[in-house]
């Protein structure tokens, strides 16, 4: 458990870590194309955890297989390599269609330690999600804080 | 002519005097904490309902006791950076007493007798319980001292005359509610959460030309000050559209009903509201789902 971590902690840090040396100088095509898988990935994100946060908020009657089957796609997800989608250029300063703020590409950028804190939390809902609903309840919580770990420095509001 | 010239600025002048008479930064009368004794484990809760840390944890810091200030805020007025308010008795609030904090919060004056900005939500935390303050102040004489110097605010002339902060105050700030009516019990507590400690009107509310709380527009959502094109979100009942238990997990966890996430300075709210009792979260919703419908 602890290795497969560190592994996945390394390959998430390589990923963001492609995103500083990426050549910045894509065309907008392939901008527009990365904007919208990286959207399909957050969509994802999304799927999985109306099944994790709607048995947490009681909406949906607990399930441990199908709560497991979700963390399990969210550990997966959170694992995927990112680089090829955070293009630079593809920033709400440079493009429309996204909130995604400069400060990401930034030399001080923290994207990777946001990274690697979403991988902990997923990793502590998988072993989490299947054993009861408490123990689901008791994760959702720090999978929610990882979103917010991105999105309050990096994600403009909506207007 | 010269004796009606002289009458005329006496007359100005008496008027101006009156004026900042009746503005004048008040304290809280002597003797209001008298008796009271602050409980550092409800404090604590306070503490966490009115967010301060959200303000006056130093930028970037994830340390929500360390209340060293410094984070920055644009408004139309000029930048106000948050100061020091930790236990350290040079630049922080170690040597106030419980009258002058109380009074900070409450009133919006300072120990010196000085009116504090409104960038400080005392407009809503005017409504807040003295009981609660003071065990507000009984939690935050546990913090740690921090020793960085409060920065100074960028405001210029007019608005550094602090004086005109009264006029600001008659008009805008106060212990009267917006939402009034008949309330549920749960609802009059979301009320105090929402409308007072929680100060979520103060981002969630539009402002006016002075820079007060449009009432008329009660959290109906508003431009984000400094940022182009940002707006926090129209939370009214009616527009969000959230039933109780989808307000209850948002503050829990930040996720909305359509499993995005909180962002921007909602994070750090977040932070603050999953620290509350159930309770109190079921009211904030109790109340929430009131504002703008008739019901009340």
């Amino acid at each position: 458990m602890r290795k497969t971590l560190v592994v996945t902690l390394a390959t998430v840090a390589i990923s963001v870590a492609a995103l500083a040396g990426a050549d910045g100088h894509a065309d907008p095509k392939q901008i527009e194309a990365a904007v919208k898988a990286r959207q399909a990935h957050m969509q994802l994100y999304s799927f999985h955890l109306a099944t994790l946060g709607g048995m947490a908020k009681g909406e949906i009657a607990y399930d441990a297989e199908a709560a497991g089957s979700a963390a399990d796609a969210l550990v997966s997800l959170v694992q995927l390599p990112q680089g090829g989608y955070w293009l630079p250029g593809s920033d709400n300063a440079s493009i429309e269609n996204t909130r995604a703020l400069p400060a990401i590409w930034a030399a001080d950028s923290k994207v990777g330690e946001a990274a690697g804190a979403m991988v902990e939390a997923a990793m502590a809902m998988q072993a989490a999600a299947g054993t009861d609903l408490a123990a689901l309840q008791g994760a959702i919580g720090a999978v929610g804080e990882a979103c917010g770990g991105c999105h309050k420095p990096y994600r403009a509001s909506a207007n | 002519m010269r004796r009606i010239i002289t009458r005329t600025l006496l007359a100005i002048i008496a008027l101006i005097a009156i004026g900042l008479w009746v503005t004048r930064p008040q304290a809280l009368a002597p003797g209001t904490l008298s008796g009271i004794e602050g409980d550092v484990a409800r404090g604590e809760i306070i503490y966490a309902a009115m967010g301060c840390a959200s303000c006056h944890m130093a930028p970037g810091s994830e340390d929500r006791l360390v209340l060293s200030g410094g984070k920055s805020f644009p408004s139309d007025f000029g930048t106000f950076y948050a100061p020091n308010i930790s236990t350290d008795p040079d630049h922080g609030i170690g040597n106030w007493s419980d009258a002058e904090i109380a009074s900070a919060v409450l009133k919006g004056t300072s120990p010196a007798g000085q009116h504090y900005y409104p960038a400080f939500p005392y407009a809503s935390y005017g409504r807040a319980e003295v009981g609660d303050v003071v065990d507000l102040i009984a939690y935050l004489r546990t913090l740690p001292a921090d020793q960085s110097p409060s920065r100074p605010h960028d405001v210029g002339f007019p608005f550094n005359i602090r004086a005109s902060l009264g006029g600001w105050k008659l008009l805008f700030s106060g212990s009267d509610w917006v939402v009034t009516g008949t309330l549920t019990d749960d609802q009059i507590r979301g009320r105090m959460l929402v409308e007072g400690l929680g100060h979520c009107g103060e981002c969630h509310t539009p402002r006016n030309a002075l820079g007060g709380m449009d009432t008329a527009q009660w959290l109906a959502g508003a431009p984000i000050p400094g940022k182009d094109n940002e707006r926090t979100p129209d939370i009214r009942a009616p527009s969000l559209d959230w039933s109780a238990p989808d307000i209850v997990a948002y503050l829990k966890t930040g996720l909305t009903p359509e499993f995005d996430s909180a962002g921007g300075e909602m994070v750090d709210v977040i932070a603050n509201m999953k620290q509350l009792p159930d309770d109190d979260l079921n009211a904030i919703a109790a109340y929430l789902l009131i504002v703008g419908t008739d019901t009340p």
